[in-house]
């Protein structure tokens, strides 16, 4: 209690300590009160932003809360209100456009969202009203309502489940929007109490709402007349969640307990969280060294110009009067107009047009993706999908769209799902081996599996090589108890499932025939009936098989011995229509293997082995003959058990280890969730690319495990770590100290006894050190993060971050999605802000997809809820690899050089104005036209640049996706590091000096041409901007290695257009313009001889160092060759350690040797 | 483009059970595939140049080969160009034009003039320039380069009867529009400098001086037109003032040539072209060389310069020179780029040779490594 009151003043858990009060249908509990009402919020569920009057102030508000928004707009102000030496409009129309593209895009997309989620809110549902049944629309219900919900229906709100159609008072739901848990699970209603709705008083009381899927705590007080209320205690089972769907079970009706935004599931959508990448943090940072830049440049000119101007005569010559305006102003005043004009004059250098190129390069590149014809999967008949609407768009910079393919590029941690990601969610009976015979599936789709014959029960041979086949008893036998030990239910009426026509085609059940809690015993069931044994259904406590004779046999189901983690098997006690009484069990190979004969088990284990090495889950099946005196004494002793009030479940537990022994193994089963294709080669594509995968599922650790396995995460040598709630409950102690035994216990193993490894390199294949594979399941996940005391939450929380950063794939079971989302967050966040991708297909997943920096979601069974979350959607797991190696490289590339670039560009564009303003008394005046100011990034350097960010290819997509190590050269943000920063600026800085220094010692003596006239400042300005242009342009051409027809025709295309443009441009006296300064300059400049050779020789001088150092770089490249000779398409799996500091320059080689 | 954002949100409404590959069922599901063309699937035919050792290597010698020589040539050309530049403004006590640039007074009636004696230590050949130069005279301040009206010098009407803002504070002067208007024009150098050559026997030879060519063609004959024709510039200026600094109005800057006088006068539209830098040189005249080409334009020997001072300088320390250059293909005397252009073809050449020699060492290493593969 005091603990508790501590967390509240400290400010944590502080909605779940408070509890609400409910009254069921409104009614007071007692006549005689008066019902006051308690307020919730609605049911309404709002996800739109805007509405139509305030759509204009809040998204103008919100798109100028935007740094870069911001920013030009105060440019804009200052050139509208200051005399400044350029022209608002230059800055003001851009920015214009800018702003109302958004605006109508963020309009439009508001406008959907109004329209999704009136059809959520306007949803009819039937509500019980002082016993009418009242048809409202979703939005109406408060809580209190008693809701009725039929079959098929979703939940509209979280219910109470009070009363069922069925009878034995349960239901079936399925939460596969929720948690990606597609089985059907059963619900009970509240025990013992008025099943009259009409009547009923209660009070619920129960926790506030927290998002926490499984856990539920609350109580129910049932009031009868005159009498002590009656107290009913409610868990999880007795909650319905919005969301989820009522399955198999005609109608429900639930009391409302949270509603609209309070609902679980609204609390778990998470809000779509500000992703920012890599690119746009660097781009951040390089900003903000710009801004710093000029600033800075502003700061020294004003300075200077004020300190210059206190020299006599220097401020105001006779020459060059000012007007009575300028005399008059305030020295202070005018000093900071003087700040600002400067601004304005260097502001160039943090051009709007770079925003926009960066979009447009975001927006347009990521077409590629959806044009990839790889990606497209002919079973669904779509291809990738990027989704370039809102994700972003609150992002800090976007101005124009937001997306995040470059994203794509770096990613240090991929966080998948299991279920129908690495899965295809899809349960196939595989095999079996009965007394020793191996009895293969035949099955239409495993036609590669080509020795099989037709027929029912085709033996594919045994191991041994023995043609020799199990008895038919024996097969038998093995058969039944496939379809006697299970709690499989048919799906009943099997004329209403015409939603599901198509699985009848074939006279039996479909797969949806069967409803299971667990797939895999669906899968038996099928298997079975594969074999010529079909399961039809229980009646009344007989459970019906058909033989294959196609004769039904009854079965008297007498006992159910459940499937529970610690025995890991199930048994069911069953009687036949002979008398006799059976009991088959069936079980993981560990807890069977020890309670059968000894000689029967060598036979079956080799067989079991093997194929848990495959991959498959394996079970074996055993059973045993009770002699009816036998079975008197266990129905006994498990009714007992059954009853008792106290210890149940260990009592229980001890019949059933009775029970279940001295029993006769008679086979085994393997049971495949089918991997998605070429899952295991896209896993180990993604860790040979450095990129570290965790699963993060909400299955069961076995089965996970299994999948683990066989997508060859855990190696057959890979040391488990396990930290589940298994390992915890040991010992005797709290669990905490175990927890941190055992945390400090792999650390050791895994962090501090590990060499040192080096960045880098993870999975080393000649296994020469130790792999490790860590397990953590959910509830030790939460023990982990919230643990009770801050230090030890933090300590716990590094220990387990460091084991799983040492560790070569971390499976998380048992998440619900928020822990995913969870563990995403807790890796984003941790030492050196990783990239993290996630990857699923369900919506479970939807809260790790927006938490990770790139969301992927698959196409998959579980509904579109992924992929509507995500950046991008493939139809299968298998096109990751190319979407990360292929696309995410070449984007990284494009998008680090098209931002490097720009910066650089605008640097050497304003330097040269910089310096001018040393000769020209700090007057602002440009040296360049306002033309060439605003062509400058829109016309003569953009599209060069634009078009080698969209087709650049330093290394073919072939030879990326085939070494995977290549990925590594861009891990950790390699292009947009500092050093890779700094050595674009200091070249933007060689090149404005160069420029500006180099014509200033040619106009030194200013009569350049041949007939003794001379140049003007115009012509000074034209000349350092035709260097400019041309040597920028070419810069971009010596650092293109793919050059398509496109980069030709903008490279060229904008020298021409430049050149074409300053002819046309200085040929016409423009009658809109005040001022002819470039009237023939650019011609007159051409007629000069040594304007010509200037021009040559500064463009020459500031490339050479660039060409230098390519060739430079290129000694380094032997030596790296020398290793890893093969970057051949033909070699297969990309074994090879490859060199991560090739030049650029050997790639482009390489690749044209395949070509 | 937007709409492709939205596909899936279209596609929720698919029943959730559709099987796709039905039985029999021949679904005519709409072919998304995308298109197989090269652009799309980034297979565009590319030329993947490599910058390697082979095929920079000569680039560089034939920089070097190309560079060098025309170094040369710009160097010695820049060396044959003679130049001669004399300070009239008038700072030393010494200076003839001491008393002028002292005792300066605007609208003087009086000019003030003074001789400047010098003595040139090679013949000037050929046509030979003369410039008068300024220094730290910021024509390139922002507040001068604006200040001028070029609609009005291009003969507009209106723009002569009603200047531009961008005028001000030479834009009227007693109400009346001032043409030209704007700082550049109020600031019109108006020293005249008169050149003589003293012949040894001490008589004093004018040396005639071309005053048109100065300009640029385009200039002269576009940029800067008088209004209504070049007859009767009295009257087409009739309603404007001349510029405040000005001794005589824009229709009297040269009276005796119509086809130089006004906005087309070319002394004016040299100072009109403003500067680059704060110490810049203008074409003043030119000195033809004599028909018959027999003894250079400017002999050696004796000179005299008269200046009539009219421009002060002093209150801002600037300075006033005479320059006297001949001129050649590459323009006025400038050492700079051959010098640049020796210096740059030398330095490629040599990294040629280092490269070429690295090369060499590494290359066979290389080879040899690649051979057992």
């Amino acid at each position: 209690m005091l603990r508790r009151c501590l967390n509240r003043l400290l400010g944590r858990d502080e909605r779940r300590a408070t509890s609400r009060t409910i009254y069921v249908g409104h009614r007071p509990c007692h006549e005689a009160e008066v019902f006051i009402p308690p307020k919730f919020c609605d049911n309404r569920i709002v996800s739109s932003k805007y509405t139509v009057w305030n759509f204009l102030p809040k998204n103008l508000f919100e798109q100028f809360r935007r740094i870069a928004n911001f920013y030009f707009l105060i440019i804009f102000l200052v050139q509208v209100i200051v005399d400044t030496p350029t022209s608002p409009v230059t800055s003001g129309l851009p920015l214009f456009f800018v702003i109302t593209v958004t605006a109508i895009k963020q309009g439009y997309e508001d406008w959907l969202r109004h329209k999704a989620d009136n059809e959520v809110n306007k949803y009819l549902v039937t509500v019980l009203e002082d016993g009418k049944e009242i048809k409202t629309e979703s939005e109406k219900i408060k809580v209190g309502d008693v809701v009725e919900v039929e079959e098929d229906e979703t939940f509209p709100c979280d219910l109470i489940l009070l009363k069922s159609s069925r009878e034995d008072e349960t239901c079936f739901v399925t939460t596969a929007s929720l948690d990606g848990e597609s089985n059907h699970k059963t619900h009970y209603t509240v025990p013992e109490m008025d099943k009259d709705l009409r009547s009923l008083r209660a009070t619920i009381e129960c926790e506030e709402p927290q998002p926490d899927l499984y856990k539920f705590v609350g109580r129910m007080d049932i009031y009868m007349d005159n009498q002590e209320p009656a107290r009913r205690s409610l868990g999880p089972e007795n909650l319905l969640l919005k969301g989820a769907t009522l399955k198999n079970t005609q109608k429900i009706f639930g009391v409302a307990v949270y509603s609209g935004m309070e609902t679980k599931m609204a609390l778990n959508y998470q809000g779509k969280s500000q992703k920012r990448s890599a690119v746009e943090k660097s781009i951040n940072a390089f900003l903000l060294v710009y801004l710093c830049i000029l600033v800075s440049k502003a700061l020294i000119c004003t300075t200077l110009k004020y300190v210059w101007q206190t020299q006599p005569g220097q401020d105001e010559p006779w020459y060059n009067q000012k007007t009575r305006k300028d005399k008059d102003g305030n020295q202070y005043l005018k000093m900071f107009t003087d700040f600002l004009s400067f601004m304005v004059l260097f502001n160039f250098i943090i051009p709007v047009s770079m925003y926009v190129t960066v979009e447009m390069q975001k927006f347009l590149g990521s077409f590629f993706i959806a044009w990839d014809r790889d990606f497209f999967d002919p079973e669904i008949q779509e291809g990738a999908l990027v989704n370039t609407s809102d994700l972003n768009e609150e992002l800090g910079q976007a101005l124009l769209f937001s997306h995040s393919s470059d994203h794509l590029a770096a990613v240090e941690y991929v966080f998948t799902d299991k279920t129908g990601t690495l899965t295809q969610n899809n349960m196939e009976f595989i095999e079996c081996c009965i007394d020793g015979f191996q009895y293969k599936n035949k099955e239409p789709s495993y036609t590669e599996r080509s020795s099989e014959v037709d027929g029912v029960d085709v033996t594919d041979g045994p191991v041994n090589q023995l043609q020799q086949k199990a008895g038919m008893d024996k097969e038998e036998l093995f058969l039944r108890a496939l379809c006697l030990c299970h709690t499989v239910q048919v799906k009943e009426q099997a004329d209403q499932v015409d939603g599901h026509g198509g699985d009848q085609v074939d006279g039996g059940l479909g797969p949806e025939g069967f409803i299971a809690s667990s797939p895999d015993e669906v899968a038996l069931v099928m298997g079975a009936k594969k074999y010529g044994f079909t399961f039809l259904g229980m009646q009344s406590n007989t459970m019906r098989v058909m033989n294959r004779d196609k004769e039904v046999e009854a079965y008297q189901l007498l006992h159910v011995l459940n499937f529970d983690p610690v025995r890991r098997r199930m048994s069911v006690i069953v009687k036949s229509a002979s008398g006799q009484i059976m009991l088959f069990c069936k079980g993981a190979d560990s807890s069977i293997f020890p309670r059968v004969r000894q000689q029967e088990v060598d036979r079956i284990r080799m067989h079991v082995e093997r194929n848990a090495t495959e991959g498959y889950r394996t079970l074996c099946v055993a059973y045993k003959l009770l002699k009816n005196d036998e079975y008197d004494i266990v129905d006994a002793e498990l009714r007992e058990a059954r009853l008792s009030l106290q210890d149940r479940e260990d009592k229980l537990l001890k019949v059933y280890n009775q029970v279940e022994t001295d029993m006769s193994l008679i086979g085994a089963t393997a049971v495949e969730d089918r991997l998605q294709e070429e899952a295991a080669e896209t896993m180990e594509a993604l860790q040979g690319a450095g990129i570290k995968v965790w699963v993060l599922t909400g299955d069961k650790m076995e089965t996970a495990k299994s999948t683990c396995y066989a997508c060859r995460l855990f190696q057959r040598g890979t040391e488990l770590l396990e930290l589940t709630v298994r390992t915890l409950e040991d010992g005797e102690r709290k669990r905490e100290e175990r927890l941190y035994e055992l945390l400090q216990d792999y650390h050791k193993k895994a962090v501090q006894d590990a060499p040192p490894v080096r960045a880098g390199v993870t999975r080393n294949w000649s296994s020469s050190n130790q792999d490790y594979g860590f397990i953590i399941d959910g509830a030790t996940l939460s023990l982990v993060l919230n643990s009770s005391t801050d230090s030890n939450s933090s300590s716990y929380k590094n220990l387990f971050l460091q084991i799983c950063q040492n560790c070569t794939s971390v499976l998380c079971c048992r998440m619900a999605p928020l822990q995913k989302a969870q563990i995403v967050k807790l890796v984003k966040n941790s030492k050196g802000s990783p990239i993290t991708l996630s990857i699923g297909d369900g919506a479970n997943d939807v809260s790790m997809i927006l938490e990770a920096h790139v969301g992927i979601g698959v196409k998959g069974k579980e509904g579109r809820q992924a992929v509507r979350n995500s950046d991008y959607a493939i139809p299968k797991l298998k096109h990751l690899k190319k979407l990360l190696l292929a696309h995410g490289h070449l984007y990284y590339v494009r998008i680090a050089h098209l931002v490097q670039y720009f910066f650089y560009k605008n640097l050497c564009f304003i330097l040269p104005q910089f310096l001018f303003q040393f000769f020209c008394g700090y007057s602002q005046q440009p040296l360049y036209d306002a033309a060439y100011l605003t062509m400058y990034n829109i016309c003569f350097t953009s599209m060069p640049i634009l078009a080698y960010s969209l087709v650049e290819q330093h290394i073919c997509m072939e030879v990326l996706q085939e070494n995977a190590g290549l990925y590594r050269d861009i891990a950790k943000n390699a292009m947009l590091r500092w050093g890779p920063f700094l050595y674009w600026t200091l070249l933007g800085v060689y090149h404005g000096l160069l420029f500006f220094f180099g014509v200033r010692l040619l106009f030194s003596n200013s009569a350049l041409q041949d007939n003794g006239q001379v140049f003007g400042n115009w012509s000074y300005g034209t000349i350092v901007f035709t260097i400019l242009v041309f040597t920028v342009t070419l810069k971009l051409a010596l650092d293109t290695r793919y050059w398509t027809w496109v980069n030709h025709f903008v490279i060229w295309g904008s020298l021409a257009f430049y050149t074409f443009f300053s002819f046309f441009w200085g040929g016409i006296i423009w009658p809109f313009l005040q001022q002819q300064r470039l009237y023939f300059v650019f011609a007159n400049m051409l007629s000069s001889v040594v304007t010509w050779l200037v021009i040559i020789l500064l463009i020459l001088l500031s490339l050479l160092p660039e060409i230098l150092l390519q060739l430079l770089r290129k000694p380094r490249g032997p030596h790296s060759r020398q290793k890893n000779p093969l970057v051949q398409p033909a070699v297969g799996v990309n074994l090879y350690p490859m060199s991560q500091a090739r030049p650029l320059l050997m790639k482009a080689d390489e690749s044209n040797t395949i070509l | 483009m937007m709409a492709s954002g939205y596909n899936a949100k279209e596609e929720d409404g698919h029943p959730a059970g559709v099987t796709v590959h039905g039985v029999g069922g021949p679904v005519t599901v709409k072919n998304k595939k995308p298109d197989n063309t090269a652009f799309k699937q980034q297979r565009l035919p590319a030329w993947q140049p490599i910058l390697t050792a082979g095929t920079v290597l000569p680039a560089f010698f034939v920089i070097g080969l190309i560079f060098i020589p025309i170094g040369i040539g710009l160097f010695v050309t820049s060396k044959n160009i003679k130049e001669f530049e004399i300070d009239y403004t008038g700072v030393d006590m010494s200076s003839p034009c001491f008393n002028c640039s002292q005792n300066y007074i605007w609208n003087s009636t009086t000019p003030c003039t003074c001789s400047v004696p010098f003595t040139l230590d090679q013949p000037f050949e050929n046509n030979v320039f003369m410039y008068y130069g300024l220094s730290n005279f910021y024509q390139n301040h922002r507040r001068y380069v604006k200040s001028r009206d070029d609609s009005q010098l291009n003969g507009d009407l209106s723009s002569l009867k009603n200047p531009s803002k961008e005028c001000e504070p030479y834009r009227t002067s007693n109400d009346k529009p001032i043409a030209p208007c704007g700082a550049i024009a109020n600031s019109l150098f108006n020293d005249t400098l008169g050149l003589y050559y003293i012949d040894p026997n001490g008589s004093r030879t004018a040396i005639p001086l071309v005053r048109k060519g100065i300009a640029w063609w385009t200039d002269k004959h576009v940029k800067f037109r008088n209004p209504g024709g070049n007859d009767n510039l009295t009257v087409a200026f009739q309603a404007t003032t001349k510029p405040v600094n000005w001794r005589k109005p824009v229709y009297e800057l040269d009276p005796s040539d119509s086809d130089n006088n006004g906005f087309i006068n070319e002394d004016f539209i040299v100072w009109m072209r403003t500067a680059a830098l704060p110490t810049f040189r203008k074409l003043y005249r030119i000195i033809q060389k004599k028909p018959n080409n027999l003894s250079p334009t400017l002999p050696l020997g004796q000179y005299v310069l008269d200046v009539t001072y009219n421009y002060p300088v002093r209150s801002f320390e600037g300075r006033k020179r005479m320059i006297l250059s001949t001129i050649s293909w590459m323009g006025g005397k400038n050492p700079f780029l051959g010098i640049a252009y020796i210096t740059v073809g030398s330095v490629c050449f040599f990294l040629g040779i280092v490269l070429l020699v690295i090369h060499h060492k590494y290359g066979n290493r290389n080879n040899s490594a690649d051979i057992p593969h």
